[in-house]
């Protein structure tokens, strides 16, 4: 493995790697993810940022009560988010637990959604704690089961204690288990890495170890994905491509809930990394309630009047 | 002589239980019947009437819940604060509108008055206008009333509290929530009872208020699908048409009253049929 050249695996190197890092600007980067969340978006361009918006949905549901009813339902909304609306795009992927990967690709298939990947939440989501047996595991089993992005989950613990080489080693096998099967986006849980400094040294770590993606977060954790945190990801991705002319996608996930949140999120992607990362290869965001909100929304652009979320499906 | 300058008052909307601003930034002048300036209350746009809908909606399934009781002892509630801040209320209405003392006064109990009737209607309407029907099977078959969902309203300009009472109180009373545009050109006693629903123990988005322009609300109203229903009380007669053709689209019940009646409690109700079976 080549690790871009940045690192040669070995702890020493990590270290070092990571501790070369520039700091984090806090109250800089709070005020400029604040400042870019004023950008008032309409019209046409509104219009568009909705349609990619929801290109970039990765629809997801992680639930304990998901059944095969509920993920073959929200199958169907992935391929066509709008029933009556045939011009409404397909979201970027549909986000699952592992066990439900197989039922979401064969329904997938059926309705004639080969075009939409399955995501699976792998390395025992959501806290990551297992040992690594069972995080390949896990991994083997659900592109076995057809899943063609996996988002996995670092050992906070161990990044926090200061075992980054441990960190990095889980992502390097995992990256292995992925092969060319599998996209690999990399969960950091930022609301549990405390500080900005960390969220762009775990970046740094996981990119450098051959992430696909970056994630902010699972969806179990509150503060989820915060502008600050994302803008910090964001930057680190741009900062990286200039390094070694590799793009990295970022999907923040997480109390994305609104139109607006996620117009605010594509501010942050072209002022910060540009337009280049505005499209659902480098670009996701995780959510369920989203989707609707972005359907209704559109609605009101098309029809002139508000509309009511009994106009849209349930979840 | 005092060298205490004086507090003005800054009227802001009522939305979800806080006291937002208007979203466009906006606001207009309103001036005592002597003409002379008394606020700048905000003039609300229709994005604030979106964000109220949704506050109401949130609110609608708990209000809903409610039992009749509940309900009717926050809508008592609600006239014992009135009753506490008569003068304030008193002093407004004569601030505004040309009344003499003994009018205004009059107005305000009238309006404690009538809310404490609605108060009363909660745990009965449902027996007056709900009934047991005769079926030709073994079942008894139950007609049952209740609350459409987030109705919308139009105050009338005159009398700003007691017209604005009288169209909120039975829209309520019967557990749906609304959002409602004040009297435009005497909108400071319906932005004071904000003050009073807000110490009354009614949740947060029960009801809503906007103080704004009629014609640039209430189209948005019509249109809006999430609005179950809406009260055109306040409108002049020759803007209903208009309206009611704007609403059709969610088959919006559109109504419009002239005075206190149990049938505006039951304008803002459906009914639902319930079968039971005999012996069980």
């Amino acid at each position: 493995m080549s690790f871009y050249g940045l690192v040669d695996g070995g702890d020493a190197s990590l270290k070092s790697y990571l501790n070369n890092l520039s700091g984090v600007d806090q109250v800089g980067a709070e005020a400029r993810a604040a400042m870019l969340a004023t950008r008032s978006i309409k019209t046409s361009s509104k219009r568009w940022a909705i349609d990619t918006a929801i290109t970039m949905v990765d629809l997801t549901t992680l639930e304990g009560a998901d059944t095969p009813g509920k993920v073959k339902a929200l199958c169907t909304k992935a391929v066509r988010p709008d029933p009556t609306d045939s011009t409404v795009p397909s979201v970027g992927a549909v986000c699952v637990y592992n066990d439900m990967v197989s039922v979401a690709r064969t329904h997938l298939d059926l309705i004639g959604g080969q075009h939409v990947p399955v995501a699976a939440v792998s390395t025992a989501f959501p806290s990551g704690r297992a040992s690594m047996v069972v995080k390949i595991q896990d991994t083997q089993d659900a592109i076995d089961a057809g899943a063609a992005e996996i988002d996995m989950v670092i050992d906070r613990g161990a990044f926090l204690a200061g075992r980054y080489i441990d960190v990095f080693n889980e992502i390097v096998q995992i990256r292995q288990v992925c092969g060319d099967k599998a996209h690999l986006k990399v969960i950091f849980e930022t609301g549990e890495l405390v500080t900005y400094d960390n969220v762009r040294k775990a970046s740094f770590l996981a990119m450098a170890a051959g992430a696909d993606f970056i994630k902010t977060s699972t969806g179990k954790v509150a503060p989820a994905a915060t502008a600050p945190v994302v803008l910090v990801m964001l930057e680190a991705v741009r900062d990286f491509y200039e390094m070694t002319n590799a793009r990295i996608g970022v999907k923040p996930a997480g109390g994305i809930r609104n139109t607006k949140d996620a117009i605010k999120q594509l501010v942050l992607v072209n002022e910060t990394v540009g337009p280049d990362w505005l499209n659902p290869k480098l670009f996701r965001i995780g959510a369920s309630a989203l989707l609707n909100d972005l359907l209704m929304q559109r609605m009101k652009m098309d029809e002139g009047y508000y509309s009511s979320p009994q106009y849209v499906t349930m979840d | 002589m005092s060298n205490r300058i004086d507090v003005k008052k800054t009227y802001k909307l009522y939305i979800n239980g806080a006291f937002p601003r208007t979203e466009s930034g906006r606001t207009y002048e309103i001036k005592s019947a002597k003409g002379v300036f008394v606020a700048n209350p905000c003039l609300a746009s229709r994005k604030d009437l979106r964000d109220a809908v949704v506050a109401a909606r949130a609110a609608h399934s708990g209000w809903n819940k409610a039992t009749a009781y509940n309900r009717g002892q926050i809508l008592y509630r609600i006239a014992e604060m009135l009753e506490g801040r008569r003068a304030q209320f008193v002093d407004e209405i004569m601030q505004l509108t040309d009344v003499t003392k003994v009018k205004a006064e009059k107005e305000v109990t009238d309006s404690v008055d009538r809310l404490v009737w609605y108060a009363g209607w909660t745990d009965k309407i449902a027996s007056l206008a709900g009934s047991t029907n005769p079926v030709a099977g073994p079942f008894y078959n139950f007609t049952i009333p209740e609350s459409m969902g987030v109705v919308a309203a139009i105050a009338p300009e005159t009398p700003s509290l007691f017209g604005f009472i009288d169209v909120v109180a039975p829209i309520i009373t019967s557990g749906n929530t609304v959002v409602v545009l004040a009297s435009t050109k005497a909108p400071l006693s319906a932005m004071t009872f904000a003050e009073v629903l807000a110490t009354s123990d009614l949740p947060h988005g029960v009801v809503n208020i906007l103080t704004g322009k009629k014609e640039e609300i209430a189209p948005w109203m019509a249109s809006h699908m999430d609005i179950d229903a809406l009260d055109i009380s306040g409108l002049p007669a020759k803007q209903h048409g208009p309206i009611k053709v704007a609403g059709a689209e969610n088959l919006k019940r559109i109504h419009s009253f002239k005075s206190a009646d149990p049938g505006r409690i039951i304008a803002f109700m459906e009914a639902k049929t319930v079968w039971h079976p005999i012996g069980l």
